[in-house]
């Protein structure tokens, strides 16, 4: 138990090959959680769908179709790999990595419990939108080298919608930033225990842009206009078939609870919760992580798809002001509170 | 030698490394599974059934390019007011009205965008 303790949070007192080791089983125990959630995120969205429109959802494949995820994945592992003719072949490859790496490097920066982070830098947000911005080319990319017209539609318009939900995004973080007063999410969460319920109610109009962004950014209904099936088929990834479009499909997945991980650490005070849960220390984020991941499937069920110019009227006319606004507020309070 | 502290960075080295081994290991082992029976109609580019008409990379609404401009300013912005925020406590009451000023006149440009409908799509 010691020598655990002892690898987990003071890595330091080993030699720098033991050091290396513990990176890797932590990065490998972090990854592996993840495809974890990923798989059966699949399975609860189709469940809680289901039971949104009165239907059972995945029955068959074992116990209440509890092994659904598995039998999707040996299908689309099995499926032939259909590359079109007049695919620019190289970009056709890379892109769906491109997007499953900038999802799955985003996670390496979010603090799981006290201590537990895999890369405890000191620009762990500034990370993240970079890793978020990067997810941008794999749809681009994978829009334009298919060289088709749904594809290339589905890449434009998904292009314009990621930069311009961005902004909203970053800037909405920039007033937990000046609360924090610092870019590393575990000093983030520390700063939230002084305040009942963390960065939510001070920040509130802040939380409300992000949480529209994250929508928009990960591609989630209502705003998932780059793959809307009744016109562009399933837009920047029409074109993948079997094990390449699974990696962009568990990108989504990733990119959706990464950004929720965001969410929870930098507005509803990350792992700690109203009281502590022995031995489980990341209870709380977790617990958190699956009512924002319902939240999703909820907003998916819920609500019709945005016009085109609705989504960019929305992002440019309203978030960013609102965004600007949040920050301004905050700075005048946070001067007058000093006097 | 104990007590020697590795760079914060290179988890996410390791991080990048096993990400990109996934996605390309992931396609590598399904080439060894599955078929590949190609001809021509299944590798033509999905159009509901049809033979293609046209290139598919036509010109498109200069629209985007606008959106693009203004996302270089607007994130110029964000990152140059990340800095300031977090070291908001230390700059006091100076730094804050300097930054009001800046927004204000970046709102300029914003007002003058919206109004030459830049952020129209009808």
């Amino acid at each position: 138990m010691d020598l655990l303790y002892n690898a987990v949070f003071r890595p330091e007192t080993y030699s720098p090959l033991i050091q290396v080791l513990i990176i890797l089983a932590k990065a490998l125990v972090v990854v592996g959680v993840l495809m974890l959630h990923v798989t059966y995120a699949t399975y609860f969205e189709r469940k809680s769908i289901g039971h949104m429109q009165v239907r059972l959802g995945p029955m068959r494949v074992g116990p209440h179709g509890l092994l659904q995820p598995i039998a999707d994945f040996i299908k689309l592992f099995f499926k032939e790999d259909i590359i079109p003719a007049s695919a620019d072949k190289p970009i056709f490859f890379i892109a769906p990595a491109i997007s499953i790496f900038a999802g799955m490097t985003a996670i390496s920066v979010i603090p799981f419990f006290s201590g537990f982070v895999v890369a405890n830098i000191n620009i762990g947000l500034l990370f993240i939108f970079a890793m978020s911005s990067l997810n941008a080319y794999g749809v681009v990319l994978a829009g334009w080298a298919s060289n088709s017209k749904y594809s290339f539609l589905g890449g434009l318009r998904s292009s314009a919608q990621v930069i311009s939900y961005e902004i909203a995004m970053g800037l909405s973080l920039v007033g937990v930033m000046m609360m924090a007063g610092s870019l590393n999410l575990s000093e983030i969460v520390r700063a939230q225990q002084r305040f009942p319920g963390g960065f939510f109610w001070p920040q509130a109009l802040g939380f409300f842009v992000f949480m529209v962004a994250a929508f928009a950014e990960t591609n989630r209904t209502p705003f998932d206009l780059p793959e809307a099936e009744s016109e562009l088929v399933a837009g920047y990834f029409t074109e993948y078939s079997g094990m390449r479009f699974a990696l962009f499909y568990v990108a989504e997945y990733i990119g959706m609870i990464v950004m929720s991980l965001v969410g929870i650490t930098c507005f509803l005070g990350g792992w700690n919760g109203p009281f502590a849960i022995p031995y489980l220390p990341f209870a709380w984020l977790f617990i958190k992580l699956y009512l924002f991941i319902f939240f999703f499937y909820w907003v998916r069920a819920t609500l019709p798809r945005y016009r085109y110019d609705q989504l960019m009227a929305l992002g440019w006319k309203l978030l960013i002001p609102l965004a600007l606004l949040n920050i301004i507020g905050t700075g005048l309070v946070k001067m007058l509170l000093k006097g | 030698m104990p007590g020697h502290v590795l760079s914060p960075y290179l988890p996410i080295l390791v991080l990048m490394i096993i990400a990109l081994g996934f996605g390309l290991g992931s396609l590598v082992a399904g080439m060894l599974v599955r078929p590949r029976r190609p001809y021509p109609e299944k590798l033509m580019p999905y159009e509901s059934g049809n033979p293609p008409v046209d290139e598919p990379r036509y010109r498109f609404s200069v629209k985007f390019y606008i959106v693009a401009m203004l996302f270089v300013i607007f994130d110029v912005e964000a990152i140059f007011l990340y800095p300031w925020a977090v070291t908001f406590d230390k700059l006091g009451l100076y730094a804050f009205v300097e930054m009001m000023l800046f927004i204000a006149i970046l709102m300029v440009g914003y007002v003058y965008a919206w109004k030459k409908d830049a952020f129209r799509w009808e």
